[in-house]
């Protein structure tokens, strides 16, 4: 019982980069845009965020600059795929390659740093007071960082967002189809460039969590493919934010459980466990194919450019 | 208008990949050493898997070369993050057509491609670390790093309470795998009832991963943590539970202050100055060796306030004991996991039955598949 309440508890922990940064492609690519760039971003976020950790030791800024470099990551991407309508798989791919070289270039004289103790602290986990003393729940959800509760807090508030809010409508219209969007008045730019700035903000947290928090420092290539796991987890949790939740976690541990076999004898492969997450993603996406089930399918103008004049 | 706009964007955005690309990877040595001219035209490349500033084995390797560069004031070049395929030899003649006649090959995937441009070459100097290939030209060399890793087995072993030790393994190779029967060997002559648990990460290079395996092991009731990985992941999980940890590679102090008690440590410099200043002689041989203690290619890092009582004078005995030759590792009665003889009574094993080791000692947990 203790070992899976520990293992459950460190299941959401490894979750928690990869729900931010799902969080983030699934409201860019509800606007309609494909980023593959949640890796680059990421990385961008880790290595900003490490170094304004460094440089002020105040935990406020060093997310806050971690978010805008995701942003400013994503923003790239924007003005290239929204005004001037380049692919967007490989603008996306650019991204990533140029933020990890970007990262691994301005990282370079942060190697081997230890962030300042007081973030240290800040970063610590935080019960709850009443939550945390509810037997399994408490110390599985309610025993964390307070970035865990923020990636709770942050899925809650998208879901309501997109499913209960006119503007959340507005920004799912302009995914399914910009053009009838368009002719209802909505301003498809401004509804794509803040969306995808906003989950390249997430992105850059995601990878900011894996820096200030969970590792904590920088090692170039911090986030060692999970950008790539986030992308995967956007189509297992069909561009639903509640979803995603679940699924981050759902992926999080099972990139831990591989070190909990290990040792009790279970025949079973790290290398099959490591495959898990991407084997169950195609799964899902051949289930939801054969379902033809419209509550799974991607946002319907998604990667496709769009043009006024063509409409 | 927008045409123009975007095609500028998209130079700016390749331009500063191609920026960010090169000066990460095209940095030289530090030529700039002009008032200690050296008066002779010895020129060293270096060849790095990983970044050198990884705090780890490309690190530890051109903390050599500073060295070196102090000691003989001789021109050094080096090349980071090198992939090992191809690309070695291309890197490796690019350094000779630089000048370099002295070349340090240091990961063992570099072995082939050395020994062809080495073949190529017979006039430039080769040294290859960790892997078994000689030539004329061609020199291969390794550290034992199972020495310091017993030194610091006998730390965790005076220290854990549980008897449950915790290491981080990154793939289960020989030189892994020794390394773990090492340290399994040193925790049993302090501590015979401790035995050593071992995840694999399956990665030289993961922060996050890493600090995962120990948190596992953490959990399962380890308290301390050894690790033979590249990043301080482990050492950080050990300082957040209030346990401790031995590191690797580099003095780890600063990452986990109130965890690390020390760390198994490469030292290249020594032998990296005394291969160079042979070539210098004209009295350097190609040669094959795997260096000790003795040789001060590897120790055992200063002991912190973490480490327990006694634990100094213990290391220090058994490191002079293993100096002079009185303690061997790998002695006779050794078990393996089943509880099989191995090697039995009165009997050491070879430097190369230790060199192809592929299985635990007894006291080991863990599975290698």
């Amino acid at each position: 019982m203790g070992l899976t309440i520990s293992f459950l508890a460190a299941a959401i922990v490894a979750g928690t980069p990869l729900l931010f940064a799902t969080l983030g492609e699934i409201i860019t690519e509800r606007a309609g845009n494909l980023n593959l760039g949640v890796e680059g971003m990421m990385l961008m976020g880790a290595v900003m965020g490490f170094q304004v950790g460094m440089d002020t030791g105040n935990p406020f800024l060093s997310v806050l600059a971690a978010m805008m470099a995701g942003a400013l990551g994503a923003g790239i991407f924007a003005i290239l795929t929204v005004s001037f309508r380049t692919n967007q798989v490989v603008t996306g791919l650019a991204l990533t390659t140029f933020g990890t070289g970007f990262s691994g270039f301005w990282g370079k004289q942060l190697v081997g740093q230890s962030i300042p103790q007081n973030l240290k602290t800040f970063f610590k986990p935080f019960p709850i007071p009443g939550l945390s003393d509810i037997p399994f729940i408490g110390p599985v959800f309610f025993n964390h960082d307070w970035l865990v509760y923020l990636g709770y807090i942050t899925a809650i508030f998208l879901g309501i967002y997109l499913y209960r809010t006119r503007r959340g409508l507005n920004l799912r219209a302009v995914g399914e189809n910009p053009a009838a969007a368009d002719a209802a008045s909505v301003n498809i730019n401004l509804y794509k460039y803040l969306h995808i700035l906003l989950g390249g903000a997430l992105c850059g947290l995601g990878g900011a969590y894996l820096s200030l928090v969970y590792v904590p420092s920088w090692q170039e290539n911090i986030t060692a493919g999970r950008g790539w796991i986030a992308v995967a987890l956007v189509i297992f949790a069909a561009w639903n934010p509640y979803k995603a939740l679940l699924g981050s976690y759902l992926f999080g541990g099972l990139d831990i459980i591989g070190f909990r076999i290990q040792g009790t004898g279970f025949p079973i492969s790290q290398y099959f466990i490591d495959m898990l997450p991407y084997a169950v993603t195609i799964l899902v996406l051949v289930v939801v194919s054969l379902k033809k089930s419209r509550a799974y399918a991607p946002p319907k103008a998604l990667g496709i450019p769009y043009f006024r004049e063509e409409r | 208008m927008k045409k123009a706009l975007s095609l500028i964007l998209v130079l700016i955005l390749s331009l500063s990949l191609i920026v960010t690309g090169c000066s990460s990877s095209t940095s030289k040595g530090s030529q700039g050493d002009a008032e200690q001219a050296p008066e002779n035209d010895i020129k060293v490349g270096f060849v790095y898997v990983g970044p050198a500033g990884d705090m780890g084995w490309s690190w530890a390797h051109d903390q050599g070369r500073l060295y070196l560069e102090e000691k003989l004031g001789v021109v050094t070049m080096y090349k980071e993050s090198v992939p090992e395929g191809p690309d070695v030899e291309k890197v490796l003649n690019d350094m000779i057509d630089l000048g370099a006649n002295v070349i340090f090959t240091t990961s063992y995937g570099f072995m082939d491609y050395t020994e062809k441009v080495a073949k190529e070459n017979p006039d430039i100097k080769f040294l290859h670390c960790s892997g078994y290939k000689q030539l004329d030209n061609m020199s291969n060399y390794f550290g034992r790093m199972i020495e310091p890793r017993y030194l610091s087995g006998i730390v965790a072993g005076m220290k854990t309470e549980t008897d449950i030790i915790g290491y981080v393994a990154a793939f289960p190779l020989p030189e892994v795998i020794r390394g773990i029967n090492a340290f399994a060997l040193g925790v049993q002559s302090v501590n015979p009832d401790a035995v050593v648990k071992v995840k694999w990460v399956n990665s030289w290079y993961d922060p996050a991963r890493e600090k995962d395996a120990a948190i596992a092991l953490l959990d399962e009731g380890a308290d301390v943590i050894a690790q033979h990985a590249d990043t301080p992941g482990p050492q950080q999980a050990a300082e957040e539970r209030g346990k401790w940890s031995i590191g690797y590679n580099a003095d780890m102090s600063e990452m986990a202050p109130n965890a690390y008690m020390t760390a198994p440590v490469w030292n290249w410099g020594a032998y990296y100055v005394e291969q160079v200043q042979a070539v210098i002689d004209g009295t350097w041989e190609s040669s094959s060796v795997w260096l000790g203690m003795k040789d001060g290619v590897v120790d055992l890092a200063p002991l912190t306030k973490n480490a327990p009582e006694g634990a100094q004078e213990a290391v220090d005995k058994a490191k002079e004991e293993i100096i002079n030759g009185t303690l061997q590792i790998f002695a006779g009665p050794l078990k393996d996991q089943t509880g099989t003889v191995r090697v039995p009574e009165g009997t050491v094993m070879t430097d190369d039955e230790v060199w192809s080791m592929d299985w635990f000692v007894e006291g080991v947990e863990g599975e290698i598949n």
